[in-house]
């Protein structure tokens, strides 16, 4: 038995496998079975990695938007007699104190919000832009295709840092909304790709053709027909870009871009604490591990989120 | 009495899916012998593919299971047996040929190299030179024109009909006991079907294997076969020969087929099709899992609560229907609908 | 095959109980039909390298004429590649015709644009073949069958109504609509999809394989719904489809194709019983028959090679790279598709089966 006919053996297994499955499966059982969304809710629910992470996240989001109510302290208030204190329970002071006496536990929530905040209009922003050209592109295919890509290519190669610090300071640097818009800006591209493939796809379908013959105008298609169907790889591409603008604008607030003083960065908190990292390890590690925190569970999330909407493995 | 080189056994084969569990092969039994041709004749879900792939183990458990029966080849149970000895056996002493031959040809390799290898496999003796001569020659056999050339080409150069004749090539390289071909011509326009049709006949004969042909296509079944095996829910419902389920049919689903079928001779006034949808494989009827729909039923308590079994009064004809003697009274009535001529419970 | 005498006419009285259709009016003549389809051609343009320049064409449609009367079924038949499915859709505008004239209900609609086809698209509507394929998977049956009234503005009167009867005219219950595609079986989806082309009140269908992906058992119950619907509502169909027992149930006249060309057309008795152009011999007696009896007695004719590339079509005669028949004036001359033995043959040689001739033309 050669490896070649191994291989091809296991392949045909699988194969043959997958092939009964599906020849069940497409005679309508007579069984209620789940639209698509309810599957994937199930699924979902199942992913351990995934709802673990989407607990500690929902945690961390309403901890993040009542932070007023959070916690203990405002973002910038110094309090002198308490400078320089390990994380302790006194005070509430949980994740310590800088050297004016400013409560990290209470800096690190708002500077979380401020996160999220500019992630969610990333995402968002970018989603509509990328669903906008990418939709666009796939559609209507031929010249308008093949000029949007360009533009698409030409964004993906920007030297991505320079262009922000550029714009930065015609822009009025800091701001984080601003600071969102931009990233926003340099990060529709992959979403645009994705879009694009699928719109490709779906145009060629029967369904979609049905409704060009029954004279739905292309509003309607692309609405009623197309984005529904596409929901799903969007919505996985749009967590990836939360993910990576949190990672993005982390980053750029600790270099000194980005989200300047006085809003709230954690990027800034750590730089602000890194010199005394031998000493006062807290300042910048508690910042630090929420970001990174952060990051793991939307990928974790990301991760689950494909799995349950990956069309592929509707029969476990 | 001769013995069948294959036999499954009793065969009972489940699915675990998010929808619960699906009940593919429900207690299958059938035999093929040497230089026979068995149909086996079934629409989606009748467990026609499933039953043969669990048997050579190409099912892989889970999702699937196999909670019972025997596979019997050549007096062993090939059941269990662990997955390389089942493998050779596959390559070696029992063929399959598929809907899709490029699932099951390489394409990254010449199609005369796959089927020298074959060759090879076969006979460990065989000299480059000898390997190319024979595998030339099987090419000529199956109807492959320029074999010499074909030789040297890669499947993607083949057109469909072709590769499924390249595919039994390969099946004939190994001089099987069994071959099985599972939906072989589906995929094929009418004209190329009817060549692959006749250079499998060929093969059959040549090899004097024993030939399990699975199809939903009740024309290609009649030219095929010397035996049919007709399925419906995961079940055997009848079985008997090719004369015998065209002409006399005993269970009221082999009946419904014939009578839903337009002829190209014209002969059907009237399609009379059978009422209502395949059975769920999860949720079964309960008795007889044809009784939905079937027109027999009427009314009748046996059929909503027992499980008719597969036997009859003839020995070679059974058919698993409680009212198989009113089936001939059935077929008269039905032919009289749609026009086609029947006398004494025989369709002409 | 049964085996009539040459020139014979069975059109269609002794076999079928539908009333029999007489059509000794000349194919060419007939201009009152429902459509009317004049020397049709579709070229798909292949391009290549980075400027996409064109360098050759798909030959998918290349010169084909028929017309469709009232309540009629006209049966296109052929293997894959012969171009039936790209009549189909040219007819239907889902692809643009090269050249040729499509006329519907008289009217020309052959370079219509977009806006202009709106009102056409409530007389002329298509089903398709696979019924998985074919229902926006996101959608209630209700709103799927309910789409066409929304887009022409007829959904506000009385609207959920008309959906309830298409449903129960296509055997569903209305309470179906709720459900989604994926809740039914194949045969059920293939249903809806015949509901929904029915909800403008069309005067024509055009059925591009709808039973092939079905069950043979569900094919049937489609067939006969399809018939039931087409005396009903007094409907014109044009049914494509490869499987030729189909085709000879559903249809009163019915075209052969090969290769973009129409071979050979007629009344469907006619057609089937005394074919005279070699490839619709071939492909008759390829048909296997659900008939043991018929094996012995049947006479292949099985064809050599394969069907050549559309891109790059044998001169003259398209078939004639497969054809027992073929002399050299077939290399030169495209046959026209003209009358012969009763009906429109296009070949040189046409000539009705006699016994003896399959037999030593067979490979």
């Amino acid at each position: 038995m050669t490896d070649q006919q191994v291989r091809a053996d296991e392949a045909l297994e699988t194969d043959a496998t997958r092939a009964a499955l599906e020849s069940v499966h497409l005679e309508g059982l007579e069984v209620k079975s789940l639209t698509q969304w309810q599957l994937a809710r199930r699924k979902f629910f199942q992913h351990r990695l995934a709802m673990t992470a989407l607990v500690i996240l929902t945690f961390i989001f309403l901890a993040a938007l009542f932070a007023e109510f959070v916690a203990p302290y405002p973002y910038d208030a110094p309090n002198v007699p308490d400078r320089s204190l390990p994380p302790t329970l006194e005070g509430f002071h949980i994740f310590g104190t800088d050297k004016i006496g400013r409560d990290y536990f209470s800096r690190t929530l708002y500077g979380t919000r401020t996160s999220l905040y500019v992630a969610f209009i990333v995402a968002g922003v970018s989603t509509v832009v990328g669903i906008i050209v990418g939709g666009i592109a796939g559609y209507y295919g031929g010249k308008v295709d093949n000029i949007l890509m360009r533009v698409t290519d030409l964004f993906l190669t920007l030297p991505f840092l320079a262009i922000l610090l550029v714009l930065s300071s015609f822009l009025g640097a800091g701001n984080p909304i601003r600071v969102a818009f931009i990233l926003a800006f340099l990060l529709w591209t992959s979403l645009a790709r994705i879009v694009r493939g699928e719109f490709l796809s779906l145009r060629e379908k029967e369904f979609v053709e049905a409704a060009k013959v029954l004279g739905a105008s292309d509003n309607r298609i692309i609405f009623r027909h197309i984005l529904p169907n596409i929901a799903g790889p969007i919505i996985v591409n749009a967590t990836l870009v939360v993910a990576t603008a949190i990672l993005i604008e982390a980053a750029l607030s600790f270099l000194g871009f980005g989200i300047q003083p006085p809003f709230p960065a954690l990027g800034k908190l750590i730089s602000d604490g890194q010199d005394a990292l031998t000493t006062q390890w807290w300042l910048a590690t508690f910042p630090g591990l929420t970001i990174v925190l952060i990051a793991l569970c939307i990928n974790f999330i990301g991760d689950g989120l494909r799995d349950a909407l990956d069309p592929k493995q509707r029969i476990k | 009495m001769t013995e069948p080189v294959l036999a499954i056994r009793d065969l009972v084969v489940e699915f675990d899916t998010p929808d619960g569990v699906v009940h593919a092969v429900d207690g299958v039994s059938y035999e093929v012998y040497e230089g026979e041709t068995l149909g086996v004749v079934g629409e989606s879900g009748s467990g026609k593919s499933v039953t043969v792939m669990s048997a050579l183990g190409l099912i892989q458990m889970p999702p699937g299971r196999i909670v019972r029966g025997e596979a019997v080849y050549k007096g062993r149970n090939i059941i269990g047996l662990p997955i390389d000895e089942l493998r050779k056996i596959r390559n070696k002493e029992i063929a399959m040929i598929f809907q899709d031959p490029m699932t099951s040809l390489n394409p990254v390799y010449t199609v005369g190299d796959q089927i020298a290898e074959a060759l090879h496999a076969h006979d460990e003796k065989l000299s480059d030179n000898e390997g190319r001569a024979k595998t030339i020659s099987l090419l000529e056999l199956v109807g492959v024109p320029n074999p010499n050339r074909r030789f040297d080409q890669y499947p993607h150069e083949y057109s469909g009909g072709m590769r499924q004749r390249a595919m039994i090539a390969m099946a004939m390289a190994n001089k099987p006991s069994v071959l099985i071909a599972d939906e072989p011509t589906t995929a094929l326009d009418v004209t190329i079907q009817a060549q692959v049709l006749e250079v499998m006949k060929v093969a059959a004969e040549e090899t004097g294997a024993a030939t399990i042909m699975i199809t939903h296509d009740l024309g290609v079944v009649a030219e095929m076969a010397d035996r049919i095996a007709v399925m419906y829910g995961g079940k055997v419902v009848e079985t008997g020969t090719v004369e015998e389920i065209y002409h006399s049919p005993r269970h009221p689903y082999t009946l419904g087929l014939m009578m839903s079928l337009p002829r190209i001779t014209g002969e059907m006034k009237r399609l009379l099709p059978i009422p209502g949808n395949p059975p769920s494989l999860i949720n079964r009827p309960p008795g007889c899992s044809f009784h939905p729909r079937c027109r027999m039923s009427e009314g009748r308590e046996l059929c909503r609560t027992v499980v008719p079994e597969l036997i009859s009064g003839s020995e070679t004809h059974p058919s698993a229907c409680h009212f198989r003697d009113e089936v001939a009274d059935e077929v008269l009535r039905e032919a009289a609908a749609t026009g086609i001529a029947a006398h004494g419970g025989r369709i002409d | 095959m049964r085996q009539r005498r040459p020139g014979s006419r069975h059109t269609g009285g002794v076999l079928t109980d539908r009333p029999p259709i007489d059509y000794a009016v000349k194919e060419s003549q007939a201009k009152n039909g429902v459509l009317q389809v004049d020397d049709l051609k579709v070229h798909f343009p292949i391009k290549e390298g980075l400027r996409r320049k064109v360098v050759g064409n798909v030959y998918a449609v290349d010169g084909v004429s028929f017309h469709v009367g009232h309540s009629e079924t006209l049966g296109l038949v052929g293997e894959s590649g012969c171009g039936k499915s790209t009549t189909a859709r040219a007819i239907i505008r889902l692809v643009n015709p090269t050249d040729g004239r499509i006329l519907f209900l008289d009217q020309d609609i052959t370079e219509l644009d977009r806006k202009s086809l709106r009102p056409v698209r409530k007389d002329l509507q298509i089903v398709f073949q696979d019924p998985y394929a074919s229902l926006n998977p996101r959608m209630t049956v209700r709103e799927i069958v309910a789409e066409p009234l929304k887009i022409h503005g007829l959904y506000d009167n009385g609207g959920s109504d008309r959906v309830a009867e298409l449903l129960r005219l296509v055997q569903l219950s209305p309470e179906h609509g709720n459900r989604f595609p994926h809740e039914f079986s194949g045969g059920q989806r293939q249903r809806i999809g015949v509901a929904r082309a029915l909800a403008l009140n069309p005067r024509m269908l055009l059925l591009d394989e709808p039973v092939s992906a079905l069950d043979v058992s569900i094919q049937a119950q489609v067939i006969n719904l399809l018939m039931e619907i087409q005396e009903e509502l007094e409907l014109s169909y044009l049914f494509i489809a490869h499987d030729l027992s189909v085709v000879r149930h559903i249809s009163h006249r019915l075209g052969v194709m090969y290769l973009g060309h129409i071979v050979e057309m007629g009344a469907r008795d006619e057609i089937f019983e005394n074919p005279t152009h070699p490839y619709t011999q071939a492909l008759l007696s390829a048909v296997p028959v659900p008939e043991p009896r018929g094996r012995r007695d049947r006479q292949r004719i099985v064809l050599q090679g394969d069907v050549p590339n559309p891109a790059d079509p044998p001169s003259g005669c398209v078939f004639r790279t497969r054809c027992w028949k073929a002399q050299d004036i077939c290399a030169v001359e495209t046959p026209p598709l003209v009358e012969q033995f009763g009906h429109l043959v296009a070949c040189h040689f046409a000539a009705p089966l006699e016994i003896g001739i399959a037999a030593s033309a067979s490979a």
